[in-house]
């Protein structure tokens, strides 16, 4: 990262002693032209820097609507080296590893699980991260060839080079050799992502630790790991590397999942803890070094009691937190503000920078969700306004999203806490309950902590204004149930009172209680109305609060969520 | 009072309270789907880098045992939720002999007397048999086969029913030989699309389906568990007879209201002679008005336990609790647990086209390859996604179809969406959840009038 940073802040400095067709600097076109090695000056009508999801859909929409595209992308390589390709953060060192990683994880639960249902596996069961990654590492980069094709098939020139301003209309590129591209838009697009941030204070840190740029990319098998920090990579990390039989460690200083919502944070980290991974809470690492076993041994502080603790693992992870990656951009040079103290940069509703002709979209811009679809979305509507005819903006509220904990939490609209806060507790009402899965009944697995809960208005029609779903498969049980968030927005030939009150009973009686085929479940027991008694399956008795009222569902999901109203 | 008598089936399964759903339905259906889709992840799980002994063989018995545990669990607790509710349970069978006498025979065969005002007729259904030489010797049905003591080895399924394809899956995927005898569609009355796309999934599986063939005779060839069975099975098209040998044969050939031994006749009740199935009002009101009727003996409601525990809730609540609300029985979602599931809500195609003609119709559909495939190397073209919308209503979902995994988890949301109105822009206005199965639905964009390509080319 050191000579990374060192790198960036000192580009051209660095290209003239590599190039000696540049002479005199970047102050513009007419200065760069002349060099022997210096290639033609290119002009696009978009310029998008930064081949993720955001830049990619950008960049093949501008292009879907005739315009002359190009793509800049570049992936400078991570402290440990690892480096990948066309795709951004999302393919290559982010949703798709993580997920498939997940993946392999629950399959190891499903294989301790198969006896139960009869199937004979003999001890041992072991796993192999090397066959796992390479399988994992052939898919992702599969997905890279695929984007380069689909660039080609549209048109859109790619450019793989480390892009950096010149003046508001140009961007040069650097390539790994060390060659200068020049290239001039009209509209440019920043979609350069961000990257996992190191804690440079920490002795060792950078020198021994890996982040999430790595670990998909490990040849052998990270051993005892200890993951540091509680953000969504931190825990998804942690959970899929204890499902794969590694022993693991989470040390976090203050809260899991920052941002959501707090009680089913907390649950998950709950259920992660009941699942064998280890939690450090309310500890710092001070110190990181590397023992003549090539173990590495971390020091830390426990804030709680004062002292000092040592342990010792393979790896170290860091998950503390990302970058954007805006420093190497030069983007004083073309005029674009970032917000000084996280380095993101300022948009607009229309997603346009201080400069208006200079757009940013997806991780790299202030105040969006860190989200593929979201910069996907973002990138295609901006080129649709740019190149189309349209006007639609992108909207950001209500955005679903999954964290892949070893038992899913899937979630849209607000948090508890974002609600009280922007509604007052004396407005907001919760519905929640506690269930099991019907799979779990024959392996007796633990539910303690598949629960789901919907945060109300509490003034009738009762607006939903979020939903909390942790079990299996939340990604895929979530998704529906967040169209309905949206419903008032869009269903202008109805009543939005209607809508609401439609929603948010279906909500209740559906999402509410996720019955299971479980029969217990389909009792009048389970979806309540929060006020002071708990929501534990055996701490209910029907129908001893509430009036419920059972409705259609779906049988037997655990989505079913036997449909309960007041 | 609560009358229930389970009368054994020919092959003598019988099963404790909690009716088809609890016993021989959707629960034990649902495990046994889930022990073949463990069986699948096993397979998986090797892609995935996970390493044990080769040979992984299934025990029927094991998993039947834990299955039944299971539900013998739940018929107990029944039986304990209608004591806390202060509800009297007589196991016997009840008839009606009067008006408001009904007649209870127990096991043993002595007969009660018991008066009432007003009567819940929620006998539900029993598989048919085909009516030809040897099958209720020899053949069993879903009222048997979750029970079963033995492995049914070589099985053929009659019927192309959701419940012979379920369960032809989940055979399939325990590692059994399965053919299925088709008489003419599969999953009558749902999207034959959808259904079609679900059947070659099921050959893809290793499932055998002969198609336009019914049996006409079954034979024992030996005795056993499981036997030997010979099949003799006639063309629907011709003169062509086919012979085959079965360990099991399972007759999934649709089912039949138990509606026609239970004294109807003496105090009125009408039912539909061909179906025996009891039409009711909206209020599952009979033509009998103090008699009325939930469940699969409604004539022209879906047969689904959600469906059936709704309007008996809802029924008591007009009955007893001043209530005025009626069951709802529009866009109900169900999901066919086939090893590929199939969710729907809505209107299938063709009966949408009969609805609201073709040409006001526009149907958005993809296929689409979950990522967890990609590393197991699957089929990147078998999953699909469609939704039916009507033009002149702003795009509104009026029929929702997915085929993939974990389609019953994903549907459950959209139907929730369809009661309150879900349209076309409203999903193009959602955000996915990435990467999930689930977000295809946000980014359909190709529609079926304008005959693209659907196909998914690797990434």
């Amino acid at each position: 990262m050191a000579a990374m940073a060192a790198a960036l802040r000192g580009p051209v400095a660095r290209f003239r002693s590599r190039t000696r067709a540049w002479t005199r600097g970047t102050r513009g076109a007419a200065n760069a032209v002349g060099g022997q090695q210096q290639q033609q000056q290119q002009s696009f009508d978009l310029l998008v820097i930064g081949g993720g999801s955001g830049g990619l859909a950008c960049a093949k929409e501008a292009a879907q609507l005739g315009k002359k595209v190009a793509v800049a992308d570049y992936v400078e390589p991570s402290p440990r080296g690892t480096r990948w390709g066309l795709g951004g953060t999302c393919v290559n060192v982010g949703c798709i590893p993580k997920k498939l990683m997940h993946q392999a994880a629950l399959l190891g639960g499903m294989i301790k699980d198969a006896h139960h249902y009869g199937w004979e596996v003999t001890l041992p069961i072991q796993h192999s991260w090397k066959k796992m990654a390479e399988a994992v590492q052939n898919h992702v980069k599969s997905l890279n060839w695929g984007h380069r094709v689909q660039l080609q098939d549209r048109k859109v020139k790619y450019f793989n080079i480390k892009a950096s301003f010149v003046n508001e209309h140009m961007v040069q590129g650097v390539d790994k050799g060390g060659k200068v591209t020049l290239l001039s838009a009209d509209h440019i697009v920043i979609a350069t992502g961000g990257r996992p941030r190191y804690p440079t204070q920490i002795k060792g840190a950078m020198e021994y630790g890996v982040t999430s740029d790595d670990i998909f990319w490990l040849k052998e098998s990270p051993g005892k790991t200890l993951v540091v920090g509680a953000s969504y990579v931190a825990l998804e990390c942690a959970g899929f590397l204890t499902g794969i039989g590694l022993d693991t460690t989470v040390m976090m200083r203050s809260i899991p999942l920052r941002g959501f919502d707090q009680q089913m944070s907390s649950l998950v980290t709950e259920h992660m803890e009941s699942h064998g991974t280890r939690f450090l809470k309310g500890c710092v690492p001070s110190l990181i070094q590397k023992l003549p076993t090539g173990q590495l041994q971390v020091t830390w502080e426990d804030h709680a009691s004062g002292k000092e603790d040592t342990g010792t693992f393979d790896t170290v992870l860091w998950a503390i937190g990302r970058v954007p990656e805006t420093r190497n951009l030069n983007l004083e040079k073309a005029g674009v503000n970032v917000n000084p103290e996280n380095q993101k940069i300022v948009v607009d509703a229309q997603e346009a920078t201080s400069v208006p002709h200079i757009f940013a979209i997806g991780d790299v811009a202030e105040g969006r969700p860190e989200l593929t679809p979201t910069a996907i979305k973002a990138g295609k509507l901006l080129a649709q306004r740019l190149f189309g005819k349209s006007s639609a903006l992108m909207d950001y509220s209500n955005v679903p999203t999954t964290v892949f904990t070893p038992l899913e939490y899937g979630c849209v609209g607000l948090s508890e806490e974002e609600a009280v806060a922007l509604h007052g507790q004396e407005h907001v009402e919760v519905y929640h309950a506690y269930y099991k899965p019907l799979e779990f009944t024959v392996t007796d697995r633990d539910a303690s902590q598949c629960y789901i809960k919907m945060v109300c208005l509490r003034e009738p029609p009762q607006l939903v204004l979020g939903l909390h779903f942790l079990g299996p498969n939340a990604g895929e049980v979530t998704q529906g149930f967040a169209l309905g968030i949206n419903l008032p927005k869009v269903m202008m030939d109805r009543p939005p009172q209607t809508v609401h009150l439609t929603f948010h009973f279906e909500c209740v009686q559906m999402w509410g209680v996720i019955c299971t085929g479980d029969a217990d479940s389909r009792d009048p027991s389970h979806l309540l109305r929060r006020g002071g008694e708990t929501a534990h399956l055996q701490a209910l008795r029907p129908g001893a609060h509430c009036d419920w009222m059972l409705r259609l569902s779906h049988h037997p999901c655990q989505a079913e969520g036997t449909r309960y109203a007041m | 009072m609560v009358l229930d008598f389970v009368v054994p089936s020919p092959q003598g399964s019988s099963w404790g309270l909690g009716g088809t759903c609890v016993n021989v339905g959707c629960i034990p259906k649902k495990l046994m789907h889930q022990a073949a889709l463990l069986g699948q992840a096993l397979q998986d799980s090797r892609k995935y880098g996970w390493e044990y002994n080769k040979q992984v063989k299934h025990n029927w018995e094991t998993m039947t045992e834990a299955i039944q545990n299971h539900i013998s669990s739940l018929n107990w607790s029944y039986r304990l939720k209608l004591r806390e509710k202060g509800v009297a349970y007589i196991n016997a069978y009840g008839e009606f002999v009067e008006p408001s006498k009904i007649k209870a025979t127990n096991k043993k065969g002595q007969e009660t007397f018991y008066t009432a005002s007003t009567f819940v007729i929620a006998t539900g259904e029993r598989p048919r048999y085909l009516g030809i030489q040897g099958d209720k010797e020899y053949c069993i049905t879903s009222d048997d086969l979750f029970s079963l003591p033995h492995c049914p080895g070589r099985t053929l399924v009659v019927g192309a029913s959701y419940v012979g394809l379920e369960c032809a899956g989940f055979l399939a995927g325990l590692g059994l030989d399965v053919t299925v005898m088709v008489r003419s569609v599969l999953l009558r009355g749902f999207d034959q699309e959808m259904a079609e796309k679900v059947g070659s999934y099921l050959e893809k599986e290793g499932i055998k389906f002969q198609r336009k063939f019914t049996p006409v005779l079954i034979q024992q060839m030996e005795r056993g568990s499981p036997g030997v069975l010979r099949v003799v099975a006639k063309s629907t098209e011709g003169p062509e007879t086919i012979e085959g040998v079965y360990n099991t044969v399972l007759l999934a050939v649709g089912r039949e209201s138990c509606t026609r031994k239970i004294g109807l006749e003496k105090i009125g009740v009408k039912i539909n002679e061909k179906s025996g199935k009891i039409p009711v009002n909206d209020m599952e009101q009979t033509n009998v008005p103090h008699v009325y009727a939930v469940g699969d003996i409604l004539e022209g409601k879906p047969e689904l336990t959600p469906v059936a525990i709704q309007a008996g809730k809802l029924l008591a609540r007009r009955l007893f609790g001043g209530s005025l609300e009626k069951c709802d029985y529009i866009n109900i979602p169900t999901t066919v647990f086939t090893p590929l599931e199939y969710g729907c809500c809505g209107l299938s195609e063709e009966k949408a086209i009969e609805v609201y003609k073709k040409e006001n119709l526009e149907v958005y559909h993809n296929l689409f390859w979950p990522l967890e495939w990609t590393v197991t190397g699957r089929d990147n073209n078998t999953c699909y996604a469609k939704i039916i919308c009507n033009k002149f209503d702003n795009e509104r979902v009026v029929g929702f179809h997915l085929l993939g995994p974990n389609a019953g988890e994903i549907t459950q949301g959209f139907a929730v969406a369809m009661k309150c109105g879900l349209t076309k822009q409203l999903l193009n206005d959602t955000i996915g959840i990435h990467p999930t199965c689930s977000e295809v639905f946000t980014t359909l964009e190709i529609t079926k009038s304008s005959g693209l390509d659907i196909t998914q080319k690797g990434c």
